[in-house]
This record gives C-alpha cells, sequence and structure tokens, in this order.
C-alpha cells in the first residue's frame, strides 16, 4: 500500500515538529522534502541529516525537484504573507493540496474533529490557530446540545512558546481565533484572547472556554463535551479537561451585556482545558505548538486515507 | 524637563471596583469635571483595555466606544485617552477608538512581554497619536530588564514608558531604581511615567519617589478609584505636589469635591487598604483579581488571602483571571 508523500515549506519550530510527527505517527503518510529560504538554516540541515531531501530556494525551489510531482500534500508553517506566495504557485497543481497553519486564512477554516467532512475536498484548509484548535472543539460540543450565542476563550502560553510570528503578530491570533469560534464553534459571536506568562519552569498551555448558550440539560452538556475531549485525545493525548465542567445561570432579570449583541441571557459554561504536548521536537509544556502540528497531521492523514480509499474502491 | 504631565485613570482602572459599569453620564459628569479641574489627560476604557469586556474580566455596562462618544467635543484642556492591552484589544479596536476623538494610547503588556507591543504602538504612531508604553506587574522583572524591555518599546515609537505596578508591590527602592535604569537607557527626549497601586499604601510615596528620578507623567484617580486598594489618590498626589512646590496644572479643591461628592458615593466595595487589598501587594498580584477573586472564594468556601497567596505562588500575570476559578477549584478539591 502507497503512502502519500508530502512537503514542508517553513524548517522552523512548527515545521521540524511536524516532519517528526509525520516520520514517526503517520499511517498514510510518507516525508519527502523539507523546504526553506535560508540555506543555513538548522531545519534544513535537520531534515538533510534525517536523509530527506531539501531545498532552501523556497516553493520555486520545490517544484523545480524531482520529487515534486509525487508529492501531493504541502504542509505550510511559514507566514500567512508567505502562504499566499505559495499557494499561488500550489494552486496549479489540481492533483495536490495545501495544509495551511499560518493565519492567512485562505482557505476554509478546519478543526478535525468537529468539520474535516466539511472540508475534504477542499484543497486549501486552514489551521486557524492553537488557541482555536484547543478551543473551538468545545465551543461546539456546548452548541451540538444547546445553541451557543456567545464563545470566549483565554489561551494562556508560556513565553517561551511564543515565537517571533506570533508575537509580531498577536491581532491575528485574537482575530482569527474569534472569527472561527463563530465559524467553525458555531456561536453567534466570538471572542479570543491570548496571555503570555514568562515564569519559570514554564507553564503548560491553558484554555479556558466560556459560553453562554441557551438554557440546556447540564448533563447532556458535561457529556457531550467529555465526548468531544476523547476525539481530540486520539491526535493530541495531552488535551484533557483540568477541572469538572461548571455552569452558572445568567438570569433573565440579570443579563450581561455582550458588545454586537445586547443584553443576554441563558446558561454561562466554563471549561477548563490543559494541552501538554506530546514532546516530539517542542518540549511538553508548548501544547500550543503541538495541537498545532497534531491537527495538521491528523487531517493529512485523513486526506490520505481518504484517497486512498477512492484509489481501491 | 518636561512639565508634570497628570493623568487620570478613574475612568478606566476605577472601572475595577465598580465592576465596569459606569452609566454614560457618569463617565461624561466627571470627565467634564476633571477637565475643569485641569488634569492633563483622561483615560477612558474598560478596566482591562478597550475592548475588555467579557465573561473573564466582566462585562461593562455599555461599550468602550458608546462610553467614548461625544466626550472628545466637551474637553477643553485634557487629552481624551485609551489604554489597550495586545492580546485582547487590537489595531481595529484603536481606530475606532481614534475616530471618536482619542488622542492619545497607552499600549500595556507584561513586565517581560514589550514585544508584542511593536505592531499597536506603531499603528498608533501612524495615526498620529501620542502612545507610550505600559510595563504591568512592573516588580516581576528586574530594574535592568525591565528597562531593556521599555528600550525596545521606545524602539516602536512609545514617546512615554512607564513603569507599572500593577500588583502595588513595589516598595520605594524598587520605584527608585526602575527609573533610574529607565534614565540610564532612555532616549533623553523619551518620557517616563509612574502608575502605582495603593494596595501597601506607597500609592503617592511611590510617585513622589518615581517623579523625584526624573518621572513627569503621573497616575492618579480620583479618591484612589481604581483596582485593588486603587491608584496614587489624585487629591493627594496635587495637595503634596502643591506643598512640594512642584509645577502642574491641576487644581485641588476642585480634585477634593469630586473625589468626595461624586466619587467615594459610587464604591460599592470600599475601596482601601484592607486584609484582602493588602494581601494583593503582599503576594503580588494583579490588582484587578480582587473582586474575582473574593466572588471564587466565596463561591467555593475559601479564605480570599489563601486563594490570592497561591495565584501568587503560581506567579499569575495580569489577564490570567480565569485562572482564579482553576486555583479556586485546586483548592477546594484539596479539602
Amino acid at each position: 500500500m502507497s503512502k502519500t508523500k508530502v512537503a514542508i515549506i517553513g524548517p522552523g519550530n512548527i515545521g521540524t515538529d511536524l516532519m517528526i510527527k509525520v516520520i514517526r505517527l503517520s499511517k498514510h503518510l510518507e516525508m519527502s522534502v523539507m523546504v526553506g529560504i535560508d540555506p543555513e538554516s538548522d531545519g534544513l540541515a535537520r531534515a538533510k541529516r534525517m536523509g530527506y531531501a531539501t531545498t532552501h530556494e523556497g516553493i520555486q525551489g520545490l517544484i523545480s525537484m524531482p520529487e515534486w510531482e509525487g508529492i501531493k500534500i504541502i504542509f505550510d508553517a511559514t507566514s500567512a504573507k508567505a502562504h499566499h506566495y505559495n499557494w499561488g504557485f500550489v494552486e496549479k497543481y489540481p492533483d495536490k493540496r495545501i495544509i495551511d497553519l499560518t493565519p492567512a486564512a485562505v482557505g476554509p477554516f478546519l478543526v478535525p474533529p468537529v468539520n474535516f467532512d466539511a472540508t475534504h475536498d477542499v484543497r486549501n484548509v486552514n489551521m486557524v490557530t492553537c488557541g482555536g484548535q484547543a478551543t473551538i472543539p468545545m465551543v461546539a460540543a456546548v452548541n451540538r446540545v444547546a445553541k451557543v450565542h456567545y464563545g470566549e476563550i483565554v489561551a494562556s502560553i508560556s513565553s517561551k512558546s511564543a515565537g517571533p510570528g506570533t508575537r509580531a503578530n498577536i491581532d491575528e491570533f485574537t482575530e482569527t481565533t474569534a472569527h472561527a469560534i463563530e465559524k467553525v464553534g458555531g456561536a453567534d459571536k466570538g471572542k479570543a484572547i491570548i496571555i503570555l506568562n514568562p515564569a519559570e519552569p514554564p507553564v503548560i498551555m491553558r484554555d479556558t472556554v466560556f459560553t453562554l448558550s441557551e438554557q440546556g440539560d447540564r448533563a447532556a452538556i458535561t457529556e457531550s463535551i467529555h465526548k468531544m475531549v476523547v476525539e481530540v485525545q486520539k491526535y493530541v493525548p495531552g488535551y484533557t479537561l483540568h477541572q469538572e465542567v461548571q455552569f452558572d445561570d445568567i438570569p433573565e432579570d440579570k443579563p450581561v451585556f455582550i458588545e454586537g449583541l445586547g443584553n443576554r441571557h441563558g446558561l454561562k459554561t466554563t471549561i477548563l482545558l490543559q494541552v501538554e504536548g506530546a514532546g516530539h521536537y517542542l518540549p511538553a509544556y508548548a501544547g500550543n505548538l503541538d495541537i498545532m502540528t497534531s491537527a495538521a497531521l491528523s487531517t493529512a492523514d485523513k486526506f490520505a486515507e481518504n484517497s486512498l480509499k477512492i484509489e481501491n474502491a | 524637563m518636561h512639565k508634570l504631565y497628570i493623568q487620570d485613570v478613574t475612568l478606566r482602572d476605577g472601572m475595577h471596583p465598580i465592576q465596569h459599569q459606569y452609566t454614560k453620564q457618569q463617565i461624561k459628569d466627571i470627565a467634564i469635571a476633571l477637565d475643569k479641574a485641569k488634569v492633563d489627560a483622561i483615560e477612558v476604557a474598560h478596566g482591562d483595555g478597550i475592548s475588555g469586556g467579557s465573561f473573564n474580566y466582566g462585562f461593562g455596562a455599555h461599550t468602550d466606544w458608546d462610553w467614548l462618544e461625544g466626550l472628545a467635543e466637551v474637553l477643553t484642556h485634557a487629552k481624551l485617552t485609551t489604554l489597550l492591552i495586545p492580546g485582547i484589544g487590537t489595531i481595529d479596536d484603536l481606530k475606532k477608538a481614534r475616530d471618536l476623538g482619542v488622542t492619545s494610547v497607552r499600549v500595556a503588556t507584561h513586565s517581560t512581554e514589550a514585544d508584542i507591543s511593536a505592531q499597536h504602538i506603531e499603528a498608533a504612531r501612524k495615526m498620529d497619536m501620542d502612545v507610550a508604553g505600559f510595563l504591568m506587574m512592573a516588580h516581576m522583572n528586574d530594574p535592568l530588564n525591565l528597562a531593556k524591555q521599555a528600550k525596545l518599546m521606545e524602539a516602536y515609537g512609545a514617546l512615554c514608558v512607564y513603569v507599572t505596578d500593577s500588583a502595588g508591590a513595589l516598595l520605594m527602592d524598587g520605584v527608585r531604581d526602575r527609573i533610574r535604569a529607565f534614565k540610564d537607557i532612555l532616549k533623553p527626549e523619551t518620557e517616563i511615567g509612574i502608575h502605582c497601586h495603593h494596595n501597601l499604601s506607597l500609592g503617592v510615596a511611590n510617585t513622589i519617589v518615581a517623579m523625584n528620578e526624573g518621572a513627569t507623567r503621573l497616575d492618579a484617580s480620583l479618591a484612589g478609584m481604581g483596582a485593588g486598594a486603587g491608584n496614587c489618590p489624585l487629591e493627594v498626589l496635587i495637595a503634596v505636589l502643591n506643598k512640594m512646590g512642584a509645577e502642574h496644572n491641576s487644581d485641588l479643591f476642585q480634585l477634593m469635591d469630586i473625589a468626595d461628592d461624586v466619587i467615594r458615593p459610587l464604591q460599592q466595595r470600599p475601596v482601601q487598604v484592607d486584609r484582602e487589598t493588602l494581601s494583593l501587594g503582599y503576594a503580588g498580584v494583579y490588582s484587578s483579581f480582587l473582586l474575582h477573586s473574593e466572588r471564587a472564594a466565596k463561591k467555593y468556601g475559601l479564605d480570599t488571602r489563601a486563594l490570592l497567596n497561591e495565584l501568587g505562588n503560581r506567579k499569575m500575570v495580569g489577564g490570567q483571571e480565569d485562572m482564579i476559578i482553576d486555583v479556586a477549584l485546586d483548592m477546594a478539591n484539596e479539602k
């Protein structure tokens, strides 16, 4: 049974962790080429040492390589700007698809346990943000039991795990995540907050999800949340509920005033999560990076599995 | 040396003690009174900055835009200013504030994370706004490294950088050393600011120490209206400055009157140094955690002080209000 060949553009922390996950964990993928733009980059040197083809000439370098024809999935772990450029090339090859880990959001958002099926034939999918991958499954888990009016998430990450790209573009995190809470999570209105904590030893990624929904069966909501946690654990084993799900009643005579929605009442659900990374290339505290690479890997594996099914049909 | 520039924070930091519930009319009346008393700048926003309204920090009675609307037109002396915390508010929010007549902004980050403010400071400068960097929880970084963070903000375009003692945890030496480190490293034309909390009763003293070391932008609020035990009380600061013969624009008696006649009656929970607020300064905890911690302690049957101490032990930073519930549940489960 042949495996699907992949290339990774962007040999930084994310790209390197992804490469190691493809090699160690993937059922249907085969690592082919690591693509960078700096001949001196550590990530390219590491890929080369491990026996994989590399180019430091970016997407155009990749296209001119003999491996290009066999590659079906490209992971883009560069920046939003570079992604627009890269996709301009990849788009012309209808047998190839791209999984975008940047905040560019050219293609639709994809959060594997929530909307994989809706996007399985789209050639450019976007992995939202680390905070989005960690929290949107929870918003969706509440929403499938009780309609969510408002979804808010707080992502706390260790300062050490926030790279220069995140730091220089923190608005991209808050805006993209808020948007995906609505689009994928199902909330009428989304809000995202990110906090960097410099404590030593570094803190493990924490995410808190607050939803305001219509009144619903609390036991059913709790059960839906637990089921969704199990779904995420299939690709991020360190994804756990740090506390039991908390509920508060927001009564009609004491509503909360939400910008864009006005006065709202209903059921407030609080979900306190912890995301510990697998510690492949990145340290375990960097669950924020791990959940991105894990979600991208899980998506690519499913794409590859589906195309195998089609081939064999 | 720059002349002293007094910035009032009653309508921003002062949101915390009343859970961000000022009415539009209250904001307008207080802003007009402050302007008449000739403070130099009036900061208006949710306590956690523009777009701070949330489950995590508390929803405001109004949006920031509703609070700000119509204020710029009624001010004759004071600048209308606001606060932005990257990770909570965005550049789009800042544009909205600018369109409502805000001409000055403080971009706030934790004391070690200045580099997340680059985008916002640059954007504010491009909009021709006065912009200052605001290094929160200044007690959690040593003077030299804090000054290096200030230098980054200066490089992004900040015209002033503040030592922001969000936990009211700095002693007078700690303030002096930090302002001196700023002086040593920043360009002479970059102003230095000081923002204190009164948790150890040092709000005024620390502000004066900073001024004596060269800080020219001083934060204060009427009757100390602010998070925790409040900020440096504005009317007290002005009285002290008068006795020192320091030059400023503000009128003491008018400020005393607004503080006592208008602000104090609004304080549902007294803004004062007491067991809980003292614990904030003592444990080095973000002052805005106060009401959230009191609520969580009540809900989960804990002593607020013990909860605040534990939050300090776990090195929580500003903005991590969600972790108050988490730590309270941990403590309740251990019981």
